[in-house]
């Protein structure tokens, strides 16, 4: 024992300690139990609650799914069928689905033209959504896709959507030609050609190939309806925006007090009563005797709203950039439009993409108010026709629960990929 | 003698108003107002065409002619013979009535669901980012229908509460759900009962009074006394004292089935119920991702360093993490106040008579005022706007950080 | 070195600033400015904060308006004309304190974006370019890197050879060190140095006085928007005329 010092600082290890597991209550299901639902008192009569009331929501929920008819012709024989038992009379949607996604005018044999729209949506949109790992060149369809979709969704000849497309590759080669001589000619020069091809596919867009069943814009309805105004207004209203935000932004007074104003305005009124606009008010400003479809009046007003928004997020992007980053582009000799469309605007945009998909989701939730203006929307369905038939007059919930759950599919999906977005964007080279 | 030796001033080159900074902008504001003044110009011109071709005017008479129709839920004096003017006021009593509950309620569903999502329960946890999910993810149309629907067709109608074998009761004998509204007992303010209510304000005024004392006490003398109970104290007993002293002025109405309805208590309709409920169970999911956002942008290591000065946990909450996640919270709550304003606009679906529904809807449809009607209601909503960013810009500004 | 450097000099007028005025609102920040810069000079700008320095430079190349005075660079008057701001802007080099790289390029990107969108220059041959004065700052191997993933230092180099990709005739340092970690300035320096060493005539906003040393024909000090002193470096550091240039000289030598 003497040649234990006690006092003395210096030691040396000369066997390392194996690793050993923790004390057996502190792993595995007991544990994660004990720290992540029974860790406190209050806790724990937390969790009792908690069960309790999933209890109740799955007591109240599951048999009437389980439980669920889907084979009948009306609510009556729901009901003969269940004999008092409870259950969901999910008939109406294998009676009445078609309706509730296409309205009931859309000609039943053409079904699958909207349906293969909505599935070249997908591919439409991925080359956007996943920028990153997809090929360029694939955004070559989303560049043919709206013509596309136009063609196939509302019918008629080809040849217009073609001739239009033609001309908006026209007049991209005219800007691409006319770029190095300044942004200005470009814009004048691309604008011209494209007014030109417009014309041209005017005069001769009478000639009949690949002819589809034409359809009306008034005979659209049902999901389908949603969907469209969702896409188009979404898409219209981005480029829309993003000039409000660039005019907001801006040193001349009178350009930025015109933004100000209109953004202010609509950010500052309901959306119901810009669509009571297009419904009552809008026709009174047009030249007297033009009949626009109410759907195109509707999209204009949408438009207009999701812009004033849009063009907040923006500016909150634009906000955030830098001064550093607009002195270091004129310092180099670069003029104003160069400035933002090499150097601001994709900085800007990156930073707004999550607050537009936002927008984007709030915006087609928004889209069920056009049935308040007598549209019919997956909602206007519902309310009107399907619940006004003398067969399904009464079954509430397993309508609403499918539109609320088609909605919830695609606004849950769109913000989970805005979140994982957003995450990509934050450990992008930063 | 110095000579100035300024930029030399050239002449006057048409090519400058493009080209040269002083005049450039001058030229694309120019540019900029004579397009907007050719679109007011067609659009006004258009506008005068349509008038004349279906021979009216813009004039708002119709205002003081009698409305002619009936609102069932009315805070102001109004019948069928009150002018339009009246209908709107009603209405906008209305929109207000309910903006204001749904603002209160959702404030309230949205701290509780925003804190209970960062508790460490994880059951709890994932149960409320259920709720938020769900009700972010639909359209405030489709819950205020469902709702509405609920109330409608599957609440019992009032003959259901009748006879000694009811289908239905009432909850605590006074409270009854009906298809046609919820039927609650309603206070009668008897001679005296101004005396209860003045105590009981004085006594909010009392505890904050008292509050003020205990830290003043605290920062002259280092004392600490209690906080919670006392305040529950003064807060109640003097008004409970007060309404025995005056022989208990106020009573209770209690709703009552006569014949097929109910009489007395206080009718709540069952679009306001609907619409209320609707939008503060949706509004409360997004004012739930505010609060818990807020929450979290105060870094942990404000609390560590708290906690490392020997504060305890309520403490921390109180004096250090609060006052700071509500500069975060509190702007965005604001804007989820002015949607909910902006969505009771919505009350047109289930019928109940705001705004929307009374100026822009029965009133638009009887007179054909269309653009008078659809200007007054945009004008009124942009007030409410304007006024809210207003309050807004007041509260931002009182507590932006002092930076250099 | 100095002499070398001086040697370089020639009598042509690169910058010649006459009876230069600025004011923000009310406040008077530059004023009377005179200045000849000759092609070849490197010009040191010392001075306390505030005294108008960064801005003097900054109205040169018009990131910054002058209200009274005349600007001439390389023969041409800076006017409130655009295509002659632009003109000046390109043959102008200018490196910021705080780098101003585009984060959303990468390093041969930020490089080849002005000569090809301002000078024209075909693609390849931009990047050509770049790469040779990446080579130059050193650093040829991150050409494909993005700026958020190199150093301070680095990144400053990066912003220098992107000036130069624009063949500038003068180039303008505003701080190009001060928010830079102290182990990162010798490499800046250094690339500055080179550039001196190499005739450029440069204008340079900093407090590295070992650096005025070395490369400046000439050092300026102001204060309060005025030029208070001007002198060769050996004069300036060991025998400052001014109370204020002494002052000035204590504080930022004296420890």
């Amino acid at each position: 024992m003497s040649d234990t010092h006690a006092e003395s600082v210096a030691y040396v290890r000369d066997t390392m300690l194996p690793e050993t597991p923790p004390p057996a209550a502190e792993t595995g299901v007991t544990k994660w139990m004990k720290q992540n639902l029974f860790a406190t008192i209050p806790n724990s009569v937390l969790t009792v609650a908690a069960i309790v009331v999933i209890y109740f929501l799955l007591a109240a929920t599951l048999p009437w799914i389980l439980n669920g008819i889907w084979n009948a012709t009306s609510i009556r024989e729901c009901r003969e069928i269940l004999e008092g038992a409870t259950g969901g009379c999910f008939a109406v949607l294998s009676d009445r689905w078609n309706q509730l996604l296409f309205g009931f005018k859309y000609p039943s044999t053409e079904y699958w033209r909207p349906a293969l729209a909505f599935l070249l949506l997908f591919v439409a949109a991925a080359p956007v959504m996943f920028f990153k790992y997809l090929p360029r060149q694939l955004l070559l369809f989303t560049g043919v896709y709206p013509f596309l979709a136009f063609w196939l969704i509302w019918g008629g000849s080809i040849v217009p959507p073609l001739l239009l497309l033609l001309g908006f590759v026209a007049a991209y080669v005219a800007f691409k030609a006319l770029e190095k001589r300044g942004f200005g000619v470009a814009a004048l020069g691309g604008l011209g050609v494209l007014i030109v091809a417009i014309i041209l596919a005017g005069s001769i867009g009478k000639i009949e190939v690949l002819r589809l069943e034409q359809v009306q814009s008034r005979d659209m309805g049902g999901f389908m309806l949603n969907m469209i105004l969702g896409t188009v207004c979404v898409s219209l209203s981005i480029p829309i925006g993003i000039a409000l935000a660039l005019g907001r932004q801006s040193d001349m007074p009178i350009i930025k007090w015109i933004c100000v104003v209109f953004i202010e305005f609509i950010r500052g009124v309901p959306l119901i009563t810009l669509l009571f606009v297009a419904n009552v008010v809008l026709a009174y400003f047009l030249p007297p005797g033009t009949t626009f479809d109410l759907i195109i009046r509707v999209i204009i007003m949408i438009t207009a709203f999701a812009s004033a928004y849009i063009a907040e997020v923006i500016r909150g992007g634009l906000a955030a950039l830098p001064r550093g980053q607009y002195e270091a582009g004129d310092s180099l000799g670069l003029d104003y439009a160069q400035a933002m469309r090499l150097i601001i605007l994709p900085q800007a945009l990156k930073i707004s993409i999550p607050g537009i998909v936002n927008v984007a989701v709030g915006l087609f939730k928004d889209t069920t108010l056009v049935s308040v203006i007598s549209m019919f929307d997956l909602v206007g369905m519902i309310r009107g026709p399907i619940l006004a038939s003398t067969d399904w007059n009464g079954v509430y919930w397993e309508l609403f629960g499918f539109a609320a759950l088609l909605f919830f599919v695609v606004c849950y999906g769109v913000s989970q990929y805005s979140q994982w977005l957003e995450r990509e964007l934050n450990t992008d080279h930063r | 003698m110095t000579t100035l030796t300024d930029p030399p001033q050239e002449s006057f080159r048409p090519s400058m108003l493009l080209n040269d900074t002083r005049y450039r902008s001058y030229t694309f504001q120019f540019i900029a107002l004579i397009v907007l003044i050719s679109i007011i110009a067609y659009l006004g011109y258009n506008l005068v065409l349509n008038l004349r071709a279906a021979g009216l005017n813009i004039s708002y008479e119709f205002l003081g002619e009698p409305a002619g129709y009936d609102i069932n839920q009315t805070l102001v004096e109004y019948t069928s013979r009150s002018s339009h003017l009246t209908a709107a006021i009603v209405g906008i009593l209305n929109t207000l009535l309910v903006a204001f509950l749904a603002c209160a309620t959702a404030t309230i569903f949205g701290v509780i669901a925003g804190v209970l999502r960062l508790s460490n329960n994880w059951l709890v946890r994932k149960l409320m980012a259920g709720y938020v999910e769900a009700f972010r993810n639909v359209p405030v149309l489709i819950w205020i229908i469902i709702i509405f629907t609920i109330m409608t067709a599957v609440l019992p109608a009032p003959r259901a509460f009748r006879g000694e074998d009811a289908d239905a009761s009432m909850i605590l004998g006074s409270i009854a759900f009906t298809n046609r509204g919820v039927y609650v007992p309603m206070p009668i303010w008897g001679p005296g009962s101004m005396v209860v209510v003045v105590t009981f304000i004085l006594s909010i005024v009392g505890v904050f009074a008292y509050r003020a004392y205990a830290k003043k006490l605290l920062f002259d003398t280092g004392k600490l006394l209690p906080m919670g109970w006392p305040s529950l104290a003064i807060l109640f007993v003097p008004s409970i004292l007060m309404f025995f002293i005056m022989g208990q002025p106020i009573s209770l109405d209690y709703p009552e089935l006569g014949g097929f309805n109910f009489s007395g208590g206080l009718q709540i309709g069952a679009p306001l119920i609907a619409l209320w409920f609707a939008l503060s169970i949706y509004t409360g999911a997004f004012i739930a991702e505010n609060v818990r956002a807020g929450i979290l942008a105060v870094s942990k290591g404000q609390t560590e360093a708290a906690a490392s000065l020997g504060l305890r946990p309520r403490r921390i909450m109180n004096l250090v993490i609060l006052p700071q996640a509500l500069r975060v919270i509190i702007p965005p709550l604001i804007s989820q106040y002015l949607n909910i304003t902006k969505n009771s606009s919505l009350a047109i679906a289930v019928g109940y008579a705001d705004i929307t529904a009374t100026l822009g809807g029965i009133t638009l449809n009887q007179t054909g005022r269309a653009i008078e009607c659809v200007l007054l209601l945009m004008l009124f909503y942009l007030l409410i706007s304007l006024g809210i960013s207003a309050v807004m810009n007041v509260y931002n500004n009182a507590v932006r950080l002092k930076e250099r | 070195m100095a002499e070398t450097a001086q040697m370089q000099v020639s009598d042509e007028i690169a910058i010649r600033i006459e009876n230069m005025n600025k004011w923000y609102g009310t406040f008077h920040v530059l004023r009377d400015i005179d200045l000849s810069v000759h092609r070849g000079e490197r010009i040191v700008i010392a001075g306390p904060s505030g005294s108008g320095k960064s801005t003097l430079i900054r109205c040169i190349n018009a990131l910054e308006e002058h209200q009274k005075g005349r600007i001439e660079v390389d023969g041409t008057v800076l006017s409130s004309d655009i295509k002659n701001i632009d003109k000046i802007r390109s043959e102008v080099g200018m490196v910021f304190q705080h780098f101003n790289l585009f984060p959303h390029l990468t390093i041969l990107e930020n490089c080849t974006l002005a000569p090809i969108w301002v000078r024209k220059i075909p693609k390849r041959q931009a990047e050509e370019t770049a790469m040779h004065f990446l080579e130059k700052v050193k650093i040829p191997e991150q050409a494909d890197k993005y700026p958020g993933q190199l150093s301070g230092g680095q990144q400053q180099r990066v912003a220098i050879a992107r000036s130069l990709c624009m063949k500038p005739r003068i180039m303008l340092f505003d701080e190009p060190t001060s928010a830079l970690d102290p182990e990162m300035i010798k490499e800046v320096l250094d690339t500055m140095v080179s550039l001196a060493e190499e005739g450029m005539t440069m204008l340079c906003v900093t407090h590295e006085m070992g650096f005025a040393r070395q490369v400046a024909n000439r050092v300026i000090f102001m204060d309060q928007g005025q030029i208070v002193e001007q002198n060769e470096p050996e004069e300036f550091f060991n025998n400052p005329k001014s109370d204020r240039t002494k002052l000035f000289l204590s504080q930022i030598l004296g420890h």
